[in-house]
């Protein structure tokens, strides 16, 4: 055999292990959708049956068994609201002021690594302190505020990371133009860079969102009431709310097969919610990306 | 009249040692060309004119560096007060994601100029005096990211030009375009400098040859020499600066 010839079997060889092997990489890649469909459609399979105007718009009733699920949502509601009213000023401020003004090395690597344990800590855990520090210490008892705070915990780590990418991604050239023309940082931040950052930012706000409206053990111990189907009157007291409410009916209900329904039915509007909140999230980036351009 | 005075200017990065012992005197309207190879220095050492070199964690100065006979890196003088009186044009054009109207008019707004008939005024005139009304005339509103380059080159020119500094410093600002770009903005820094004094760093030889009245060689971090425009073009007291105009290394 010539070494051209040998040269050309190698080839062959190289392609014929190449193939088999990003096909499996790319089943699995295929696999990892296919799961998210399977899960979706299982869901919607089982609870498009129970979506009905009255069940959006009405409380349970039988012992949770029929009804409807609204105090849940807009408990829920309540409960993202309250908890971005606290995290996004805390979190976003705390990100500028990581990026923008820290210059100390060190003590912006000590607060980054602080906030990721903060990120670490299991979400139970927040529960438990939140109940220690919120509800009891403080006396606000079970409590929208004090589910707000403990979910609003959670969620700042986020809100700072998220913030901290969108200002690292501006190129510092839009800074020093700015500084060189007189203008202070505050200045720069508000005038300049805030406004160029600001899709990134409401993107990475609405996907937090999104994450805490599905969490249920900080809201376990602190506010999440078992069944109350009067809406709160005031930010001291209790509510309902999607993910506890799915874990009640479908483990601690009265009747848990006459539940199971209500179950589906209450994970679906779970889903569609967070599932809303990311395409509202895309959809916010684009526009505002096109607006950033155009001024 | 002494407009710039540097005085045994010793800066570190760190413990890099990047410019070792600087004298400089720089005349009011006259425009001076550094010179030299990568990282001898020069664009450091035109940073600390506004004190850009402020930005960067983990450097130091020792020396003075005095602008109308005041020492800049005096605690009692505000970094804001001195960019204000000493603009600077950068190597990328660098305009902001805003209109070509607000670019210029972003200088004037920061330091508290709210009167919008001035701001106008001003805005034409620094646009006029930067040779770009005809172009922009017509779409003032529009993204500034719409124009050229070199136009966009002009434009940050006119924003720097805006808030009235005595001083403009010049990274390298024609290194990002295209040799007729480069040439309007080397006719610009001609007008320039009856009004103002002028700083500029070049990688380009023929330019510094004809824009500057004075030129500084930079190498290694020291100021080699620095003398009349012609007379380091023409004869050099060292040999080290006759060696790079030449092409001999660089």
């Amino acid at each position: 055999m010539t070494p051209v010839q040998k040269l050309g079997n190698v080839d062959r060889k190289k392609r014929s292990s190449q193939q088999p092997a990003f096909g499996f990489f790319s089943f699995l890649s295929y696999l990892v959708v296919a799961i998210l469909f399977v899960i979706l459609g299982f869901i919607i399979i089982q609870g498009a049956s129970v979506i009905s105007w009255d069940f959006l718009t009405k409380a349970p009733t039988d012992g949770m068994t029929s009804g409807g699920i609204f105090p849940a949502i807009v408990g829920t509601l309540y409960l993202v609201l309250g908890s971005s009213l606290i995290s996004f000023p805390i979190g976003v401020m705390s990100g500028i002021y990581m990026n923008e003004y820290a210059t100390n090395g060190k003590i912006i690597q000590f607060i980054r690594v602080m906030t990721n344990n903060l990120s670490g800590v299991p979400s139970v855990v927040f529960g438990l302190f939140g109940m220690a520090l919120f509800v009891n210490y403080l006396g606000w008892g079970d409590s929208i505020i004090a589910g707000s705070f403990t979910l609003a915990l959670l969620s700042v780590p986020l809100v700072i990371r998220t913030t901290e990418e969108a200002l690292k991604s501006i190129d510092d050239s839009f800074r020093h133009g700015s500084l060189a023309l007189g203008a202070t940082k505050l200045q720069t931040i508000w005038r300049v860079i805030l406004p160029m950052t600001f899709p990134n930012i409401i993107t990475g706000l609405i996907l937090s969102v999104g994450r805490i409206s599905g969490e249920t053990a900080p809201i376990l111990f602190t506010v999440a009431a078992y069944f109350l189907p009067q809406l709160p009157e005031s930010i001291f007291d209790q509510c309902m709310a999607l993910p506890y409410h799915l874990y009640v009916i479908s483990t601690s209900g009265t009747d848990i097969e006459a539940s199971r329904g209500m179950a589906y039915g209450t994970a679906l509007v779970l889903i569609a919610i967070v599932l809303l909140m990311n395409l509202l999230a895309n959809a916010l980036r684009s526009y505002f990306a096109k607006k950033v351009k155009m001024n | 009249m002494l407009k710039i005075d540097s005085k045994n200017v010793d800066f570190y990065y760190g413990s890099f040692h990047a410019l070792k012992g600087i004298n400089m005197e720089i005349e009011a309207n006259t425009s001076v060309a550094f010179i030299g190879p990568s990282g001898c220095g020069k664009s450091t050492f035109l940073r600390l004119f506004n004190r850009m070199n402020d930005l960067i964690p983990g450097t130091r100065l020792e020396g003075t560096i005095s602008i109308d006979a005041r020492n800049i890196y005096d605690r009692s003088e505000k970094v804001d007060t001195l960019r204000k009186n000493v603009g600077m044009v950068f190597q990328k054009p660098n305009p902001f994601p805003k209109t070509i109207y607000e670019n210029v008019a972003y200088g004037l707004r920061v330091n508290g100029i709210t009167d919008s008939n001035y701001i106008e005024e001003t805005v034409v005139k620094t646009i006029k005096q930067v040779a770009l009304w005809d172009e922009v005339k017509d779409k003032l509103k529009e993204s500034a990211f719409a124009l050229s380059g070199g136009q966009q080159q002009r434009l940050c020119i006119a924003r720097a030009l805006a808030i009235s500094p005595s001083i403009l410093l010049m990274d390298e600002p024609t290194s990002a375009l295209d040799p007729i770009s480069t040439g309007k903005i080397e006719d610009l820094i001609h007008e320039l400098k009856q009004e103002y004094t002028i700083v500029i760093v070049t990688h380009n030889m023929q330019q510094a040859a004809r824009v500057s009245d004075k030129t500084g060689y930079f190498y290694l971090g020291e100021l080699i020499e620095y003398d009349d425009t012609r007379k380091i073009f023409t004869n050099p007291e060292k040999e080290s600066t006759q060696n790079y105009i030449t092409g001999r290394f660089g």
